[in-house]
């Protein structure tokens, strides 16, 4: 099977990831979008670095893993408290901030 | 693929030490806000990352004219990280300066005393009256200067990344601890952080893209590749845009620059100067290495669009700024403006270029600062007086404060006898002699555009009448104080006598790798 395929599978998640958050308004599921894009990163890292027959490209999948679970640590406490103070956690709601 | 024996690269630790002096200090800080008593916490994390940065600076010092690549060149220690890694030391000094400040006059500082608390809670209202307040301010920032100092020297596009994330989850933290206006504080935290984690998805498919055409990410071997033409273009200048997307969201140019005023008002005061300065000099950094080292040969290809995203930079910044109403978030837009003055820098693309932008960013920085703790000072009962027409008249109840925050924003205007004029200066003759004239000529203009508005604030100050129930300027602590005068000291000498830093700044050309 023609290993480019995983590429375009990448390229449409990475679309899908990024559509998703520009169209949702729930942060916690913004955020699920960000890390969809994140995933399809790996996956074409991965299938890059079998197209070039070295091993870079795994390795760098495994510290996007990690970073993207220190976002999460980070992301989730950010909209917990945001959701804590508001009830809320649709971005539309953060509004008090503009002009 | 063949299993390759793992060995172990050697690591210049003597020329890191910039980048781990800041980590120590940090760890150090999560150990004191651990096992310090509550009553001297505070002090000892102002003492322990005030060293920190000090130790970052001497070692910088010590380092000057020397150049490592180190970590199977993953990183470069050469004369411009060096000088920017100086140049985000001092910046921080100041910055940990006006964090620290907790005199009266400030009432309790600009830091929410727990962040776990609900606003508006009974738990709020109990931690207030404890006194008590957390410390978690002080190791943040540290961990983001290490970030920061990382950024700039990174020669890899992995590293680069990681230092990205290290110098950005700290910031995304740090925007939503303000004692005040707590809604907006959080809202500044989870914009910042929703953007800035799209960003650098957008900057992580770049490099994915970019290791897929050069088979490799350091920046030296995407140069060879790009240089050879032996692969696949589409992914060469796909990776480019995207790893530039996620850069210059980080530096605040326009389209990407929507964050800027938000999260810097909604910010706490300190943290936005901080912001304001140290990240835009890490970023800026970061740019000026990869468009240099690797992207340098190509610069017909990507230099067209680059002109599009200054020229778009500079004008969205001047012409928001005049109809700002708040002194914050004008000053977010001239941070924008002047974003796009650097980025002339970048696409001179040659030695006076990058000279020029290190001295543009290390004045630009600096005054930035000052103006930012300015702000602290003019307080109304629920805490700064950020809107326009509150600082009518000031200039005449406070000619100090008022006379000090003129002279921040000439030099952010750009008029002569400041550093802001030297950095211009140095950077649109080094614009003109990289062959972008019209893109200077439009520098100039807005340069001017952005004038109106700085003085339509100095006028408001000393030549309009003072409210009855206008802002208390509060008399700072000596922390707030020192930082104030560190930057008008820097702001009046670069604008006088500029050459001896300017000379640095050509001696630490060009880039390693």
């Amino acid at each position: 099977m023609d290993i480019t395929y995983y590429l375009y599978l990448s390229a449409v998640l990475f679309t899908i990831g990024a559509v998703g958050v520009l169209v949702r308004r729930n942060a916690i599921v913004v955020f699920m979008c960000v890390e969809l894009m994140l995933n399809a990163v790996n996956l074409s890292l991965v299938t890059f670095a079998r197209m070039n027959s070295n091993l870079d490209g795994q390795v760098i999948a495994f510290f996007v893993m990690v970073v993207a679970a220190a976002e999460v640590v980070i992301g989730l406490a950010i909209i917990m408290s945001i959701f804590r103070s508001r009830r809320s956690a649709s971005v539309d709601d953060a509004n008090l901030l503009k002009y | 693929m063949a299993a390759a024996d793992f060995t172990a690269p050697s690591i210049a630790y003597g020329a890191l030490m910039p980048v781990l002096i800041p980590a120590g200090a940090a760890i150090v800080g999560v150990l004191v806000d651990a096992f310090a008593p509550s009553t001297i916490r505070w002090r000892a994390q102002v003492v322990v990352a005030l060293a920190g940065l000090a130790g970052a600076l001497v070692a910088c010092g010590i380092l000057a004219g020397e150049h490592h690549v180190t970590a199977d060149t993953a990183i470069s220690v050469d004369g411009p990280a060096l000088f920017l890694q100086g140049t985000i030391a001092v910046l921080g000094i100041a910055s940990v300066l006006l964090v620290a400040d907790r005199s009266p006059g400030m009432d309790g500082g600009a830091f929410v005393a727990s962040a776990a608390t609900t606003p508006g809670s009974a738990d709020e209202r109990a931690s207030i009256r404890s006194g008590r307040i957390q410390t978690e301010v002080f190791p943040l920032m540290m961990f983001a200067v290490t970030g920061m100092m990382l950024f700039p020297a990174s020669n890899d596009l992995l590293l680069l990344f990681v230092a990205l994330e290290v110098l950005s989850l700290p910031l995304y933290l740090l925007c939503g601890l303000a004692r005040r206006r707590r809604l907006l504080s959080q809202e500044a935290a989870v914009k910042y952080f929703l953007l800035g984690a799209f960003a650098s998805a957008f900057f992580l498919y770049g490099l994915a893209l970019l290791y897929g055409y050069a088979g490799t990410v350091s920046l030296g071997g995407i140069h060879d590749a790009a240089v050879s033409g032996q692969h696949n273009d589409t992914l060469l200048f796909l990776g480019l845009a995207l790893l530039a997307v996620g850069l210059l969201f980080k530096v605040g140019a326009a389209p990407f620059h929507s964050w800027i005023p938000d999260v810097y008002q909604g910010a706490p005061t300190p943290i936005t100067a901080f912001m304001a300065s140290a990240t835009k000099v890490a970023g800026f950094g970061a740019l000026l290495r990869v468009f240099y080292v690797s992207f340098g040969g190509l610069g017909w290809e990507w230099r067209p669009v680059a002109w599009g995203i200054a020229i778009m930079t500079m004008i969205v910044g001047s012409i928001f700024a005049i109809t700002q109403t708040d002194v914050k978030r004008m000053l977010a837009y001239s941070s924008i403006a002047h974003a796009g003055f650097i980025l002339i820098g970048i696409i001179a693309l040659n030695k006076s270029g990058l000279s020029g932008s290190m001295f543009y960013l290390l004045t630009y920085g600096i005054t930035t600062v000052g103006a930012f703790g300015v702000l602290t000072l003019v307080r109304d009962p629920d805490g700064e007086a950020t809107h326009l027409s509150r600082w009518a008249g000031l200039g005449r109840r406070s000619p100090l404060v008022a006379g000090v925050f003129a002279l921040f924003l000439l030099a952010l205007a750009g008029i002569p006898l400041t550093s802001g004029f030297t950095g211009k200066f140095a950077v649109f003759s080094a614009g003109v002699s990289g062959g972008a004239t019209p893109l200077v000529i439009v520098g100039v203009i807005t340069s001017a555009m952005a004038a109106f508005f700085y003085v339509r604030v100095i006028v408001l100050m000393f030549f309009a009448d003072p409210l009855e129930d206008g802002p208390v300027v509060v008399i700072p602590g000596g922390a707030t104080s020192s930082a104030i005068a560190i930057s008008v000291a820097v702001t009046v000498v670069l604008g006088v006598f500029p050459q001896p830093l300017l000379n640095l700044a050509n001696h630490a050309v060009p880039f390693y790798h």
